[in-house]
């Protein structure tokens, strides 16, 4: 049943005795498990697999790995959605489903490919030129068309229904890469007892051992990576993550890395995460990427058919797949013989092999003769031909003279690139060696060790050698130690190639970043327009920056540059190497926060009760707090904050405030700190008693107010806003350990150890008396306003401050936490008679507006005390925070709004926050704005709307008229100007 | 050559040979009348005001790395002048006027997109300041709407509403903000300086200020000695240290501010939209990639890089706001150093230095600024004298206490 034309007869690391059903472009085709999706694609035969970005050219496959520039497909479907996708990456599972994108209509003909012809209009930047005229059309015209015809595949529309997780590991090596260098880094770091986690991005461990026909120790190389593995598998401290990419080295020995744990699965099973992203501390890292094969630049060198010639060695032996069966090779030196030998073995039939070296060694020349191989030394590959994949390819020999051949294959061997990109994150610049032609790790960030490829040795032995010493010095390093593992047998073959990077002056359009078809006339262009700085060529041209980030096309752009400006490529310079190493989902970092989970929920001890009792909550930075009660015939929140508010002011209410920051100071120097950061004296306050506390910025500015009640001569309680409570708690410690380290004093954050319970209105009293067990007397003379006495409740010990924010006769009960719904139950059963009536924010909020106490509106960072009425608290007998700055001349100049009261002038018409001050009449410019509103309300107790404003000199107004204007929300009305105390002035009934 | 679309087609016809260099490549001057310290989109901007609307060209602009190598090329392009405070909001707003005008003004396209800036806010407190920041930029003569949740959702479809830990409420949207192509500015900039007169020198560092009697006389680089009668300072995150050089001490501290891009995918955001209830905010280049960042890391640094604590809550925040982001892949990261300054507005100014003059102070809000800052900041130059519109930036105003704090948070660069 499975057509697999092209997938050889026996051979390969697949497990033939499955098969997968999957579907690329709604095609049915069939693999293997072991396959990737591209090898999959190979075997049944399928090469054009995408179009490219720009003149959306027909493209194949051209590597087996990370690097791959053109085969990006949309997998999956629906919410799970993947664009760009490469297929070189996709382990094949049952019912794959994949779809060519950037095309249109369909993938074998394509009409963007009209931009082809226009190519020599729309080269590097040719954007920046036009486009201009006129300057209305770019929204309109020019950015839609160019946004649709760029871009890649789509992204889903519905959230993604996945999992993921996030995972911390410690440990004393981390080696990065499985190869035959990492391995044996895993082997004598582990061996020696170290704490050791092993990376690898590929499912299976082996590196290039899985892509080549070689030995180790004299069993095949994949063969041994297996009985490494196993012992790997037994050491206890040892632990390996396949599927994951590190791909990023961060500051301080961090390490990031993505697992993709069911990605090679059709969903997630239910108890696991799509992805797991990690965040490794490494004592030491040993990187051994490997490394990344380069493609050369010649003309033609997209066509479906051109592969990286170790690609075609992997296809072959881990997948058993012949890429081609008529064969060129064109390679720069030995390495691209292998494929040769390997693809004569697979049964291709090579037509040529064309050797940029002007003398192939005799080994070569003897394997080319053996098998009757046309060899063309010193030659050139210089164009190619096909539709949609390749049908021949032009090559010249030395003398310079051309001839074609059939061919539905190419491989290309232009030298191999050290995969150093997690040496060079931290900001350390590669070198440019000469001896291999490739960039290098240049100085090693602290704790890191490069080994094998990825150093640039290249050998299977030099990987080998490598890893078991930087393994072991790694292990050292940490203070473990052992005999250096014995080095196994494998190849130690020279790797002789020359410098070859761009055939220039060939036919047809030489591609040096494939996915974003920069060609090298774009980048003689960029270099023609002074773009030189290889930044600036990269950025004026745009090479290096699609998904794979330049990872075949980066070194040969920079060749290309330096031929152009006559230098050495060493002078041109490199642009940095950034994370990801590879790209990384979006969600995969952001793990589980997300949605509800976004940020904690914070819950006060009362939330249960209040949910029980038809609270509607609103979120309060983390909190979540009673908004209002609702009860049964009220028509909307209106009516039953309006009825809230007006228990408190006839009766008595109850109001949750345990999200209030609550901070114990203690210790001898308790008020003396204190006295630093509240502007007002602290350390006068007798024990038993409450201070109003207003704390003010280093700038002046007020930061916070609230409340500090002497428990104890060296312990006090202090509370913050809701909404400051973490700033407070930061700012006193930062001002204890700072700038007063002698003092003794000990901070603790008790906010969540307390509930507080405001008890508000004219029968507070009579409530407490009922509810409280017997005994404190809470007259006025035993218990007057601004005091606090120990109380008891049900036998549990409470405290019981008399404060008030509403303006009532008002206290706030202390209840340790895990009582609070017991205390609320009792105040409700045994308040009834009173006609207790339990309030949230809203109707808390429209009390202090009637009151005229500043809240978040008015302590906005912005205003100073004088602007809120409270100059008078800034002690001037004493230092403190912010009192020096808070005289500077801004700060004290007294035309600064004030705040004041707003009363619209028909009595009806509602004031919104937010709205500016204009004398009636004038002009609605910047000019003319005299303030704003800072918070605003309907007042049941007045009856009508009412506000609090920052007005410029507001108190000479009182009394007068101002214009209230809301442009954005169509409000304009007047106001009349008066105090910013609605309700009782005088102060009388808090203290009643 | 002037560019336009028959420029393209002549080039085409004849193999793209006769493009000349965007800017020219000349040798240092012994000495020029005025110089400017920065190849910073500011100091490319004030050589070209300075030419344009003064008449000095006899100018150099002194840049250590390539031009461009800065903030102006790492910024996420977006455009705004959405500001509370009066000064800021005409000083952007000019700005803003600039930017519609770049394009024919420099015969560059730099995509100027006004595709509009949405901030959204999650609570009944930030509607009101957003409310109260819109009013005000209504009474400046700029363009600023109110949205409610239903015209939010109808906007920006992938944002979620509802099921989310602080919902969408609605948000404050100004149509006439947006992006601009980030090279395309320090581009086209240099090309208009250097095609009236200015001389970009690349690759020349300043080393050192020479101050005699308090007037300067030029800077040491790194390719001699300079000669200069005024010396305008650019720097972005490395003023504090240029300022040094001519003994001055800056209320500027240097913090890292990470950003990020996602592969390229098809059109699916075509507004700016930040989120009110965590740091994040992004938008969708031309190219197809969501550009993507948060907040600065907190921490002073140097480094053009960040750490993984902000990549983590930028992640979340992303996911959280549009769920459908979380299967795409973000493929870059990067940072860049910001003059953060003590009130989170900018410093155009003269200095205690007599011929010395300084703009720094940007934070991660001076991409925007740039038109005007260098239209502000050649004026100054050219006239001795503050512009009224950069009047209230000045480098005494943390003394005088006259801050331009659009926050509210105070003298914490690291909270702005
Ligand atoms: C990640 C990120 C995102 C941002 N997003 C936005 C945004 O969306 N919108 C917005 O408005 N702003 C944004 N910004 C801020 C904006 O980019 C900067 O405020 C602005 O670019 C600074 O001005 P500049 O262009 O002149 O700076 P730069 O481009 O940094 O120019 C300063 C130049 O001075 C040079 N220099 C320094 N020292 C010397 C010396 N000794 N000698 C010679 N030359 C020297 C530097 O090399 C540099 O080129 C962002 C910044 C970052 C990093």
């Amino acid at each position: 049943m499975s057509a697999q034309r092209w997938r050889l007869g026996e051979g390969g690391l697949i497990d033939r005795s499955r098969v997968l059903p999957f579907r690329f472009d709604e095609r049915l085709l069939h693999g293997h498990p072991g396959d990737t999706l591209a090898s999959a694609l190979l075997a049944n035969g399928v090469r054009l697999v995408g179009r490219s970005f720009k003149y959306h050219r027909p493209r194949g496959i051209l590597s087996a790995g990370p690097e791959e520039p053109n085969a990006l497909v949309e997998l999956r479907g629906g919410a799970r959605r993947e664009p760009n996708t490469r297929a070189t990456q996709v382990e094949l599972f049952e019912g794959l489903e994949a779809r060519s994108q950037n095309r249109w209509p369909s993938l074998g003909f394509d009409l963007g490919a009209v931009n082809g012809v226009l190519a020599p209009m729309i080269g590097a930047g040719f954007y920046y030129k036009t486009f201009m005229w006129p300057a209305a059309f770019w929204e309109k015209l020019y950015e839609p068309l160019i946004r649709r015809a760029a871009g890649l595949g789509r992204a889903p529309q519905a959230a993604d229904p996945d999992r993921y997780e996030r995972a911390h590991a410690h440990c004393d090596v981390l080696v990065i890469g499985a190869g035959p260098a990492g391995l044996m880094a895993a082997l004598a770091a582990g061996r020696a007892g170290a704490r050791v986690l092993l990376v690898e991005e590929d499912a299976a461990l082996g590196g290039r051992l899985l892509s080549e026909a070689e030995e180790v120790d004299g069993r095949p190389g994949a063969e041994w990576a297996g009985a490494v593995e196993a012992e790997l598998a037994d050491m206890p401290r040892l632990r390996i993550l396949r599927r994951t990419s590190a791909f990023a080295l961060l500051d301080g020995g961090v390490v990031a890395a993505v697992e993709r744990v069911a990605d090679h699965l059709p969903e997630p099973p239910a108890h696991l995460p799509r992805q797991r992203s990690w965040k490794i501390v490494a004592r030491r890292i040993v990187l051994a990427a490997g490394a990344i094969e380069r493609p050369v630049v010649f003309g033609g060198n997209d066509r479906p058919g051109v592969m990286l010639a170790g690609a075609v060695r992997s296809y072959l032996n881990r997948h058993a797949v012949l890429p081609g069966r008529r064969a060129v090779v064109f390679t720069v030196g030995d390495d691209g013989w292998r494929s040769v030998a390997d693809l004569l073995r697979g049964g291709a039939q090579i037509d040529a092999v064309v050797d940029a070296r002007a003398e192939v060694p005799p080994e070569q020349a003897q394997l080319a003769a053996r098998h009757g191989l046309r060899l063309v030394a010193g030659g050139r590959v210089t164009g190619t031909q096909g539709g949609r994949h390749l049908t021949a390819v032009r090559f010249a020999d030395a003398a310079g003279r051309e001839e074609g051949v059939g061919a539905d294959l190419l491989a290309v061997s232009g030298g191999w690139n050290p995969s150093l990109h997690l040496a060079c994150h931290l900001g350390n610049r590669p070198r440019w060696d000469a001896a291999i032609h490739a960039f290098v790790p240049g100085e090693l960030p602290p704790g890191l060790v490069v080994a094998g490829a990825a150093a640039g040795r290249f050998s299977t032995h030099a990987a080998l050698a490598d890893g078991a010493a930087t393994g072991l010095a790694a292990a050292q390093a940490c203070g473990f130690d052992a005999a250096a593992p014995e080095i196994p047998r494998a190849e130690d073959a020279p790797r002789d190639a020359v410098p070859l990077f761009h055939v220039p002056g060939g036919r047809g359009k030489a591609f040096v970043d494939l996915q974003h078809d920069v060609t090298d006339a774009d980048i003689a262009l960029a270099h023609r327009e002074g773009f030189r700085a290889a930044e600036h060529a990269k950025r004026y041209t745009t090479l290096g920056m699609a998904t794979d980030q330049g990872k075949t096309a980066g070194v040969n752009g920079l060749a290309i540059l330096a031929r152009l400006a006559g230098q050495a490529i060493s002078e041109v310079g490199t642009t940095t190497h950034r994370p990801p190493w590879t790209p990384v989902a979006i969600g995969a970092v952001a793990g589980p926060h997300r949605g509800r989970h976004f940020r904690p929920a914070r819950h006060t001890p009362l939330h249960d009760w209040a949910a029980a009792n038809g609270a509607s909550f609103v979120e309060a930075g983390l909190w979540y707090r009673a908004q209002w009660y609702a009860r049964p015939g009220e028509a909307g929140w209106r009516d039953s904050v309006d009825r809230e508010v007006l228990a408190v002011r006839n009766a008595v209410g109850v109001c949750d405030v345990s999200t209030l920051g609550k901070i114990e100071v203690a210790g001898p120097g308790a008020a003396a700190l204190l006295d630093l950061v509240y502007a007002n004296t602290i350390s006068t306050l007798a024990v038993g008693r409450l201070r109003y506390g207003l704390m003010l910025r280093e700038d002046g500015f007020v930061m916070d107010d609230g409340t500090v009640a002497r428990l104890a001569e060296d312990r006090f309680f202090v509370t913050t806003t809701t909404a400051n409570a973490g700033a407070v708690l930061q700012h006193l410690e930062y001002c204890h350990q700072v700038l007063r380290p002698a003092l003794d004093v000990s901070l603790l954050s008790v906010t969540d150890a307390w509930a507080q319970l405001s008890v508000a209105g004219p029968r507070a009293r009579d409530l407490l008396a009922a509810v409280l067990d017997p005994g404190p007397d809470l007259s006025n003379a035993a218990l007057p306003h601004m005091a606090w006495i120990a109380v008891r409740l049900g036998g549990v010990p409470c405290r019981l401050y008399r404060l008030s924010f509403s303006g009532e006769l008002a206290y706030e009960l202390g209840v340790p936490a895990d009582y609070a719904e017991a205390a609320m139950r009792r105040i409700m059963e045994r308040g009834a008679s009173f006609g207790v009536t339990p309030y949230g924010t809203e109707a808390l909020g429209v009390l202090r507006i009637e009151k005229g106490h500043p809240a978040g509106g008015e302590l906005n960072g912005q205003t100073t005390a004088r602007d809120l009425g409270l100059g008078r608290l800034v002690s001037t007998r004493k230092d403190c925070i912010g009192r020096r700055l808070a005289e500077r001349p801004a700060l004290t100049d007294p035309a600064r709004p004030v705040l004041v009261g707003l009363k619209p002038a028909d009595g009806r018409t509602p004031i919104r926050a937010g709205s500016h001050l204009l004398e009636p009449g004038v002009a609605a410019v910047t000019a003319n704005g005299l303030g704003h509103v800072t918070s605003a309300c309907f007042s049941p107790t007045l009856g009508m709307p009412i506000a609090l404003a920052l007005l410029s000199d507001g108190t000479a107004r009182l009394g007068q008229r101002i214009r209230v204007f809301d442009p954005l929300r169509g409000g304009d009305l007047e106001a009349e100007i008066c105090p910013p105390v609605f309700v009782d002035p005088q102060g009388e009934r808090s203290r009643g | 050559m002037d560019y336009s679309i028959f420029g393209l087609l002549k080039n085409a016809l004849t193999g793209n040979r006769l493009w000349a260099p965007v800017w020219r490549d000349p040798a240092p001057k012994q000495r020029y009348d005025t110089l400017i310290v920065g190849g910073g989109g500011h100091g490319l901007a004030t050589a070209y005001y300075l030419a344009k609307e003064h008449g000095i060209t006899d100018v150099a602009v002194l840049e250590k790395g390539y031009i461009g190598s800065g903030n102006v090329g790492r910024n996420t392009t977006i455009i705004r002048s959405n500001y509370l405070l009066p000064a800021n909001t005409h000083f952007y707003e000019k700005s803003l006027q600039l930017w519609e005008g770049l394009e024919q003004d420099l015969n560059y396209n730099a995509m100027v997109s006004q595709r509009g800036v949405l901030n959204l806010f999650h609570s009944d407190a930030q509607r009101d300041a957003y409310a109260r920041r819109g009013n005000a930029m209504r009474l400046a003569g700029v363009d600023a709407d109110l949205l409610d949740a239903v015209t939010v959702r109808a906007m920006v479809p992938g944002i979620e509403m509802q099921d989310a830990r602080f919902p969408v409420k609605g948000g404050l949207l100004q149509q006439r903000g947006g992006t601009v192509r980030h090279d395309a500015v320090a581009w086209g900039y240099a090309r208009a300086a250097d095609r009236r007169g200015a001389d970009i020198l690349q690759n020349t560092e300043v080393t050192g200020i020479r101050v005699e009697a308090g007037r300067v006389l030029g800077v040491e680089t790194t390719r001699g000695f300079i000669g200069a009668r005024r010396i305008g300072l650019a720097a972005a995150g490395h003023s504090s240290r240029v300022a040094a050089m001519a003994g001055l001490r800056l209320p500027i501290e240097s913090h890292v501010l990470q950003a990020f891009v996602s592969e390229a995918v098809k059109p699916l955001l075509d507004t700016v939209v930040t989120f009110g209830a965590g740091h994040f905010y992004v938008s969708q280049s031309d190219k197809g990639g969501l550009v993507f960042g948060g907040d600065i890391d907190g921490y002073n640094s140097y480094a053009q890089r960040g750490s993984l604590p902000v990549v983590e809550e930028v992640m979340e925040c992303a996911v959280t706001l549009f769920p459908a982001f979380s299967r795409l892949r973000y493929l870059r990261q990067w940072g860049g150093v910001m003059d953060m300054s003590m009130d989170g507005s900018p410093i155009i100014d003269r200095t205690p230095v007599e011929g010395l003059f300084l703009n720094c102070g940007w934070c991660y809000g001076g991409f925007k600024a740039t038109p005007a800052s260098g239209w502000c900041f050649a004026h100054t130059i050219a006239t001795g004298q503050p512009h009224p519109l950069n009047a209230a930036f000045r480098l005494d105003r943390f003394a005088t206490g006259a801050v331009l704090d659009e926050k509210g948070a105070g003298a914490r660069p690291n909270l702005h």
